[in-house]
């Protein structure tokens, strides 16, 4: 058996491929006998989710490559044929189409569990730096998955996010050209972005790849943000935290139905049913909602250097937030100091939406540039400040142990009794 | 955690509370808002109105606004017969390129795409001073308010208040950004003599043909919402089983 993987595998011919090509055993031991943290809350459901919404996206997008034809001249008609003559086209398009706002709230809560828990600190500083590369390519597919049906937001989104390139002192202008393909958005540009749009979501898949090899490393953080101390602190991943999932997956597939097939246009914007015109600029020009925060960041500044700067450093920031954050608590549970700010943070983005989705006057520009401050502030001074300035709570011991402990009873080392009773109908 | 989310739903009540406060003044009304049969998750399409709608259009709308993605063998979707479908689609004649080479014309068939008024759109601007009528095939979709919009403007033609200064050629309506449109009032009581014996008022006109124009938009809605309903239940007791599932498995663990 030398040089041959020592597989455990039963059956014969899984055997001998395993012991060739290890794949199943991999997959045992990453996801089957993966162990786990055993207190997981259902914030710990998005990851997979996450993972779902990327694998639906790229089926219906796929599917949806085959009948679209990405030329100015006959991409909005050809979104359209989608919708009317292809069969169920309507539906595979609406499920992308919304696919794309329900893979942002996932991915956005998922974010947001790694800020409350402190999931992004040692030993995950990579996990979570992976984490926002693929946010950073999310928004780019995105952006560009939005502008191959062509109506008039298509367009003009295009035309404006392109020219914040231009802000960039002497190579600027050359470079929105570059990106362009010609002296204005047209049809070179339409054809690059579909390319792009298919390429990217692969680029993500590998991206996902390291993010995941990366979880498998460190293994997952827990609401309670201390490592397990031994096997009584986990659960194998399978059948526990697959069912679990499983359940979470429903729940979220209910509520995606719910928009696909009653409110597939309520998230979209009216003026995308009209076909691009480049002599016809909108009334308003607004990004699709995941992007509005970011988008009003950049108009709160009025430099347009400076507001592009700030919009690309309010995701840049994201990656140095495990040396920025200087608690060696992870979970805000055990952080009454810092816990409330992360609310003031969550606010703070959501006013920025609003911000985003209105003309930059009167009080909205006030919110604006408050939110906007907020929101450096948050990961510039209060992450490090409140590391060193706060007393956080006692940790517990390990995970088992709050799990275990019978209610009413106090702090303190329990009769070794106790311990041995079962945790369920808690 | 429940403290958690206390704190998050007090966090977007303070944002919704600023918003509140933020609203904008809107200068035009606000748009009636009109009973529509389609409207809600359990709304089906009014075929008869659709019916009725078609008829105004093909009256009276299609002399001026083309409808480019609809065929008429789409308007089975709205109850029309086979038969019905061929006698609208013969009634055009469309300019086609003969087997000698030269221009010649034949009637239409149910695969052609609803005859356009305008060869191009040029030609359209250049007979209204130049803005064109837009195409109507998704126009409902196209514009905030949605079937709503397109009835208040349809019944929203008034004498301009006092003082108001109205562009040559332009024409007063009040639910249209501006108050000032190139569009003459298009329907007019008794305008078209519905083959049911419905009166044909402005309002009934303009109820109808709103139908039709947003089956035009939204032509799978009957069929989206009944898939909509097997897929929500669908999913629902899947998470209702794998809810119990996952108890069950859940309670064995020590």
């Amino acid at each position: 058996m030398i040089g041959l993987h020592k597989s455990t595998m039963k059956n014969p011919v899984i055997r001998w491929i395993d012991s060739r090509m290890p794949i199943f055993s991999m997959m045992q031991n990453e996801y089957g006998a993966f162990p786990t943290p055993r207190n997981f809350n259902y914030f710990w459901n998005f990851g997979a989710l996450a993972m779902v919404m990327l694998m639906i996206m790229i089926i219906t997008g796929v599917l949806l490559a085959m009948n679209y034809t990405p030329r100015a001249d006959l991409a909005f008609d050809s979104v359209q044929r989608i919708m009317r003559d292809v069969n169920y086209g309507w539906m595979i398009r609406y499920i992308h189409q919304n696919g794309g706002s329900m893979f942002f709230i996932v991915v956005y809560i998922h974010i947001f569990r790694g800020l409350y828990y402190g999931s992004y600190k040692y030993p995950r500083e990579l996990l979570w730096m992976t984490g926002v590369i693929l946010l950073l390519v999310m928004m780019a597919t995105a952006f560009m998955g939005y502008v191959l049906p062509w109506g008039q937001m298509s367009y003009w989104g295009a035309t404006v996010i392109t020219n914040l390139f231009s802000a960039i002192p002497l190579v600027g202008q050359s470079i929105v050209t570059w990106l362009w393909g010609g002296f204005s958005v047209d049809n070179p540009t339409l054809q690059r972005f579909f390319s792009l749009h298919y390429l990217l979501p692969f680029i993500i898949v590998g991206v996902v790849f390291l993010h995941v090899v990366a979880l498998h490393i460190t293994g997952s953080n827990n609401p309670l943000g201390i490592e397990p101390k031994g096997p009584q602190d986990t659960i194998p991943f399978h059948p526990y935290y697959t069912i679990k999932d499983s359940f979470g997956l429903c729940v979220f597939l209910t509520l995606y139905a719910a928009i696909v097939f009653f409110a597939p246009n309520y998230l979209g914007d009216p003026n995308n049913f009209i076909p691009a015109n480049p002599l016809q600029t909108p009334a308003d020009i607004v990004p699709e909602w995941y992007f509005l925060p970011f988008y009003a960041i950049l108009r709160s500044v009025p430099d347009k250097l400076g507001g592009v700067v700030l919009m690309f450093g309010s995701i840049l920031v994201l990656f140095v937030i495990p040396w920025l954050d200087t608690s060696p608590v992870r979970s805000a549970r055990f952080r009454p100091l810092y816990r409330p700010f992360i609310f003031v943070l969550v606010a703070s983005v959501i006013v920025l939406g609003m911000v985003g989705a209105h003309h930059p006057e009167g009080i909205w520009v006030i919110l604006g540039r408050v939110g906007t401050a907020y929101y450096f502030l948050h990961f510039l001074v209060i992450m490090p400040l409140f590391g060193v300035i706060e007393r956080p709570l006692p940790l517990p011991e390990s995970i088992s142990r709050p799990v275990l402990r019978p209610p009413g009873a106090g702090g303190g080392p329990l009769p070794g009794g106790a311990t041995a009773k079962p945790m369920d109908k808690a | 955690m429940r403290r958690a989310v206390i704190s998050a739903a007090l966090a977007a009540l303070l944002a919704a509370g600023v918003a509140t406060a933020a609203r904008a003044q809107d200068e035009t009304p606000k748009l009636p808002r009109e009973r529509w049969s389609f409207s809600g998750p359990f709304g089906a399409l009014d075929l008869a109105a659709a019916q009725r709608g078609f008829q105004v259009y093909n009256d009276v709308c299609a002399a001026c606004h083309s409808m480019n993605l609809l065929h008429y063998r789409d308007l089975s979707g709205i109850g029309l017969t086979e038969e019905q479908i061929k006698a609208v689609a013969a009634s055009k004649t469309y300019d086609i390129i003969g087997d000698d080479g030269q221009p010649t014309t034949r009637p239409g068939t149910p695969a052609d795409v609803f005859k356009a008024p305008y060869p191009n759109e040029k030609a359209a601007a250049a007979s209204f001073g130049g803005s064109y009528p837009p195409d109507q095939s998704v126009l409902v979709n196209a514009r905030e308010g949605g079937p709503d919009y397109i009835y208040a403007i349809l019944t929203g033609y008034t004498d301009p208040p006092p003082g108001f200064k109205l562009a040559e050629g332009l024409y007063y309506n009040e639910y249209f950004p501006g108050h000032q449109i190139h569009m003459p009032q298009p329907l007019h009581d008794d305008q078209v003599t519905y083959a049911d014996g419905t009166k044909a008022t402005v309002d009934q006109m303009s109820h109808d043909l709103t139908t039709f124009l947003y089956w035009t938009a939204n032509p799978e809605e009957v069929q989206r919402k009944q898939i909509g309903w097997r897929m929500v239940l669908f999913f629902g007791m899947m998470a209702g089983l794998t809810y119990a599932w996952k108890r069950q498995m859940w309670s064995g663990l020590h």
